[in-house]
């Protein structure tokens, strides 16, 4: 919690100043009970008779003192609503910049839906925490304080009824919280459990219905549910103590305070007046104390929640360029692999790509093949430094990749990625989203050559129709085709289509193929495919295997030298000759 | 963008509740099941509530009776003083009792309510039909189960005991003012009068700006969600900044909302403590004057100084809640609306049953599987009929949104193990079809028949269990390889599931994993390959083992020489079965008894392979696109 609260930054004097007001506001509302003491035992009981006017000027003072305090109050809501709102907009924006820094490694490593959670109900449970804290864990302990001092300043000797009580109360307070602590984790664990369970079975609704499993996953469910609300009222029935416990520690101090004020009172060593007061001091002091135990639950409520924020903001970036030259831009479409060698985690056993070497001069198509996890997005996620190697080089328009400033090594490779996302917004913006200083002929440029023109112009709203989130109102292919324009309107000198096309036909896939060639002569791209007639006219083809290039040339090359090659063309093409 | 998105949150993140009545009742109906709660949380509340104004009671007779009268003498005899103390302890305890007891029987009480409200959300889900997930996330659906849910649970362990504590101590505090001194209840009933009417408008005045937070943070939450499902997307374009200026921009809104709310939920405090105060105050200078007079005495007081400060608390108390109890009555609503909503229509009586064929040829019903499977009819005298897989369209169409027709006078026929693909290009219908099989949508017009019933006629279960589908989609479940592929029948041995994955060619790789089929799959087995996922999907249809198989892109990601390999083991697995199949793919579909082209929603050529490529039409052009290049 502390290290978050660091980011209260300029908001820092609104909080001081929030918290020099409630501590004013505190003292005036202490000072009361001890003001209307002497009301009863100099107004009424006093030994100069009864005196009205006393009473009246006293009463005076403490409306003065109350609507001081009134306006102190209200004043420190005011800040304190500045100082909280300002921490939290503080917060959410270091934390989104933060994540806008990842690279992939460190998406990979908390997972997109993981981070989802992370910055909307983490964030929101840090913020309900914050928000009761800030308001009690500064009132209350002043109130405690000042409400002692005033309770020892009546009387010492009943002071000590105190002396007994709030040990107790402090202890028991501290062992409930103990025992707590642990029984709110397993919970918090179970519910975790509960919604992974839950959300694969919304994502797997189809399978669940065509195996007709719906029963089992009814029964699966309820078993976990049944977790979930056995372990909350293990937790509960240990906080359920909580009040209970208070209200006797509370009441066995009000017949304490009056067993013992009443005999003082007797033997004339306290006032009337002061035993009042002091029943009114002893709801205060105690008060306090709970609001502050309350407060320390709310925190290990959040303390999941500060943890999982924290770890965002302990993430190493492990892509940076600050090092970087920032004028060094690519200086021809040129790629290079020399040696090199990646895996995706320091401690993953197997390498992911072994011993790379490619030469691709400016302007080459190259086609790469394989099987799947044969490593074909690694080695292209390599060009544009979404990874950065393990071993060897990576040498792009003339310079290590490493060399880069990514923004101008981004803006020269493009790539169109296996899971590519479209955003709520036009189609018009999603492909400016490529280039957002494009014009609009430029976008229906793009979209001609991406093919996508055509199916755009068939909806009645054109390149204003509307995406819905996540694409849902455009089919797979024409999702593809419209990440291919939004790469292409980047005028990139590199591109590179990640199985871009495998939801379009292969007759628009050799459209959009021969569309690159004309209109972008010049321009550096590769193409992963699962179809050999998507690569069989490029310049070379790499054929890769277990992390390593296992067949490289042209198609006629390879038709001759690879048997792994002539076995898939031939898979793919057989029986059409006819 | 904006403007998008709004209209999509507004829609969805209602924060006020429209219809508070109904949403009540439907809550009282769980409430109802724990009858026995309920009462002890009334009692135990009331007892609470009383033993609290009792408490402040006490110290009239403590002042005016035992403590005052011997003030200065010697040799008093104390012993009915503490008596009296003891009197008091007694009532204390069971106030304490009673507040443990409440919180007890609420804390169980709500745990479960919430438990059987998520479990029936669930269950409910389970029933939705699928046209009701299309266009929905899951993010989306989850909040039923997780936020929804939980605003519900203050709203009832705490708000219900809270409402009937302030009820009862407000009337308790004033029938025993009135009884010490009606002057000085004026005063205060007065002044209580004022807090309410401050709490009020207070609370109105800031649910406009709550309202508005609430739907600011909803839209916040789903500018998250969009922009980190993309987010590789963001960082391999560059758009890192373009994001985050938006995203400031919808935190600054935030930022302005939040002071304000936060502003006017502070206040509330101060004011009503202060008013509270002035109760005090007043009382304590009138209760003095009085004093003075003779009218009244000092334990009189000392009792109405307490109760002065009580009176107001729970006031506040209860309108600081009413923001979050407006946002759970929002939040139940919407649990509410859902539960209500229609499950998916199951009207069909025809059942599938395990069957045996006697030597003469007669079917009789099995109790155990035989691998052979027999409808039985309850309109025709449970007649049994043999379950083969003959599937028929006869001038089918459907649209899925009223006007967007997506199939248009299908007709097509497969007679039983006969394999029957579909090409085309995306969008044509080709999925559709498959989805229409097995009911996941309902017809518009035509017919679709399987073994000569209107597949409206047969039992959803049955009917699904009747057919096999491996889609493109590869959702696997936590748990161990060997739990994944039994999903597909769950009476399946672990060598039938191995079996299985070896007709599949999954054993190789599951072999090779650390634990083999033990190994635990990671949230939908993200630590495999997408084509070894194919590969799990495959095996368990092998091991249901349906009369009726439909491959949806089943092999899309694996790759060709892996596929080639486990040609023989999909074979087998086919053999005997009706086959559908949507492939990408020529040498998927090849093999097949028939061939449609569908563009558009229709058929525009059917065949075999052959005769499709000797009709050099759309298929011809499909998959020569190769040959055409040279």
């Amino acid at each position: 919690m502390r290290r978050l609260l660091r980011y209260v930054g300029e908001y820092r004097k609104y909080a001081i100043i929030a918290m020099v007001l409630v501590a004013m506001e505190v003292v005036f509302d202490v000072a009361i009970p001890m003001v209307m003491s002497n009301i009863i035992d100099i107004g009424i009981n006093g030994a100069a008779g009864p005196d009205p006017g006393y009473c009246i000027k006293m009463g005076a003072v403490m409306l003065g003192m109350s609507t001081v305090a009134m306006f102190c109050g209200i004043l420190s809501s005011k800040v304190a609503s500045q100082a909280g709102a300002g921490y939290v907009r503080n917060l959410r924006n270091v934390m989104f910049n933060k994540i806008q820094d990842f690279s992939f490694k460190n998406i990979d490593h908390f997972t997109v839906p993981s981070l989802i959670t992370r910055l909307t109900m983490d964030m929101r449970q840090m913020r309900m925490a914050f928000m009761t804290v800030t308001r009690m864990l500064v009132r209350s302990p002043m109130q405690l304080i000042f409400s002692f001092v005033m309770v020892a300043k009546i009387n010492l000797k009943l002071a000590s009824v105190f002396a007994v009580a709030l040990p107790i109360l402090s202890v028991g307070l501290y062992l409930i919280f103990k025992t707590a602590h642990p029984r709110f984790q397993e919970m918090m664990t179970r519910t975790d459990d509960l919604n992974a369970a839950t959300e694969e079975n919304l994502i797997g609704i189809r399978v669940v219905k065509t195996f007709v499993r719906g029963e089992f996953e009814k029964q699966k469910f309820s078993r976990a549910n049944n977790a979930v609300r056995d372990n909350m009222r293990k937790a509960e029935k240990i906080v359920n103590l909580n009040e209970p416990f208070f209200s006797t520690v509370m009441y066995c101090c009000m017949i304490a305070v009056s067993w013992f004020g009443g005999k003082s009172i007797i033997r004339g060593e306290l006032s009337v007046g002061e035993f009042m007061s002091y029943i009114s001091y002893i709801r205060m002091v105690l008060f306090s104390l709970l609001m502050i135990s309350s407060s320390l639950m709310q925190i290990v409520f959040a303390d999941t929640s500060v943890g999982r924020l924290n770890a965002i903001l302990d993430e190493k970036i492990d892509i940076t360029d600050t090092d970087a030259d920032p004028e060094l831009v690519l200086e021809d479409a040129s790629i290079r692999f020399e040696n090199v060698d990646f895996k995706y985690s320091a401690e993953a056993e197997e390498n992911a790509l072994t011993d790379i070497n490619i030469d691709i001069k400016p302007g080459q198509v190259v086609g790469i093949l394989g099987p799947t996890g044969a490593g074909k997005t690694s080695l292209i996620s390599l060009i544009p430094r979404l990874y950065d190697v393990t071993d060897g080089k990576v040498i792009v328009g003339g310079h290590d990749v490493r060399d880069y400033k990514m923004d101008n090594l981004r803006k020269d490779v493009a790539v169109v990625l296996q899971k590519n996302l479209l955003f709520t917004g036009t189609i018009e913006e999603n492909i400016l989203w490529g280039d957002p200083n494009a014009t609009h002929e430029e976008v229906v440029e793009a979209a001609k050559c991406a093919q996508a023109d055509d199916f755009i112009m068939s909806f009645p709203d054109g390149y204003e129709t509307k995406i819905e989130q996540s694409g849902v109102n455009v089919s797979g292919g024409q999702q593809q085709r419209l990440c291919i324009a939004r790469a292409l309107i980047k005028k990139p000198k590199i591109v590179i289509m990640d199985d871009s096309t495998s939801a379009v036909d292969t007759d628009t896939d050799r459209r959009i193929r021969m569309a690159l060639k004309e209109k972008l002569a010049g321009m550096t791209t590769i193409i992963i495919a699962q179809r050999v007639a998507s690569v069989m006219e490029a310049d070379q083809i790499l054929m890769m295997e277990n992390g390593r290039i296992v067949a490289h040339g042209t198609h006629e090359e390879l038709l001759k030298t690879s048997e792994a090659y002539r076995d898939l063309y031939e898979s793919q093409t057989q029986g059409v000759q006819a | 963008m904006a403007e998008e998105r709004e209209r999509k949150y507004r829609q969805r993140r209602q924060g006020r509740p429209s219809d508070i009545k109904r949403t009540i009742s439907e809550l009282w109906s769980y409430l109802k099941s724990y009858p026995g709660h309920m009462i002890t949380m009334v009692v135990t509340v009331c007892v609470s509530a009383l033993t609290n104004v009792a408490s402040s009671y006490f110290f009239k007779p403590i002042i005016n009776d035992y403590v005052v009268p011997f003030i200065g003498k010697d040799n008093v005899d104390l012993s009915k003083f503490a008596a009296m103390l003891g009197f008091m302890a007694s009532i204390y305890a069971a106030g304490v009792v009673s507040t443990y007891l409440t919180r007890r029987v609420m804390s169980h009480m709500t745990t479960g309510v919430l438990a059987s409200l998520r479990e029936t959300i669930f269950d409910h889900l389970q029933d939705m039909p699928i046209s009701y997930y299309d266009g929905k996330t899951h993010g989306e659906i989850m909040t039923y189960i997780t936020s929804d849910v939980d605003t519900m649970r203050m709203l009832i362990s705490q708000t219900m005991p809270m409402v009937i504590n302030t009820l009862i101590s407000i009337v308790g505090i004033i029938v025993v003012m009135l009884r010490l001194d009606w002057r000085l209840s004026i005063i205060n009933i007065g002044i209580l009068i004022l807090v309410v009417f401050v709490s009020v408008s207070l609370t109105k005045l800031s649910r406009k700006y709550f309202s508005q937070m609430q739907f600011l943070v909803s839209q916040l939450h789903g500018f998250i969600e969009e922009t980190f499902t993309g987010q590789k997307v963001v960082k391999a374009y560059q758009h890192e900044d373009a994001v985050t200026e938006e995203f400031t921009g919808i935190v600054d809104d935030l930022y302005n909302i939040d002071i304000r709310t936060g502003f006017l939920g502070g206040l509330m405090m101060p004011i009503n403590m202060n008013l509270s105060y002035i109760a005090y105050v007043v009382t304590a200078v009138v209760g003095a004057l009085l004093c003075i007079n003779g009218t009244q005495d000092v334990g009189t007081i000392a009792s109405f100084l307490l109760y002065a400060r009580q009176i107001s608390g729970p006031v506040s108390r209860m309108s600081q809640q009413f923001n979050y109890v407006m946002m759970s009555l929002a939040g139940a609503e919407r649990v509410f609306t859902l539960i209500d909503s229609p499950s998916e229509p199951d009207e069909g009586d025809v059942v599938m049953v395990n069957a045996e064929i006697a030597e003469d040829g007669t079917i009789k019903e099995a109790d155990h599987r035989t691998g052979i499977w027999a409808w039985k009819d309850p309109q025709n005298g449970n007649a049994l009929t043999r379950v083969m897989g003959d599937v028929r369209f006869d001038n089918v169409t459907f649209s899925y949104v009223e006007g967007k027709v997506v199939l248009d006078g299908v007709s097509f026929y497969a007679k039983p193990g006969q394999k029957i693909a579909f090409v085309g290009s995306t969008g044509a219908g080709k999925t559709t079809i498959t989805n229409l099989i097995n009911r996941f949508y309902d017809i518009q017009g035509g017919s679709i028949t399987y073994d000569g019933f209107d597949i409206k006629r047969i039992k959803k279960d049955s009917l699904r269990s009747s057919i096999g589908m491996v889609l493109q989609d590869t959702n696997l479940f936590s748990g161990t390889v060997m739990e994944n592929i039994r999903y597909g029948r769950l009476d399946a041995t672990d060598e039938e599931c191995i079996a299985a994955a070896k007709l599949a060619n999954a054993d190789s790789f599951i072999t090779r994993l650390p634990q083999g089929y033990q190994t635990v799959l990671e949230a939908n087995g993200s630590n495999l390959s997408q084509g070894q996922r194919q590969l799990l999907n495959i095996s368990r249809a092998a091991v249901a083992s349906p009369p009726v198989l439909v491959l949806d892109e089943a092999t899309s990601s694996i790759d060709t020489r892996t596929e080639h390999l486990i040609e023989a083991g999909m074979d087998e697995i086919m053999k005997g079965r009706t086959v559908f199949t949507i492939a990408h793919r020529l040498s998927t579909v090849r093999g097949s008894n028939a061939i449609m082209v569908i563009e558009h929603g229709k058929i525009i050529e059917r065949g075999s392979h052959d005769e499709l490529v000797a009709l050099k039409g759309r298929y011809y052009q499909l998959y020569t696109g190769t040959l055409e290049l040279e």
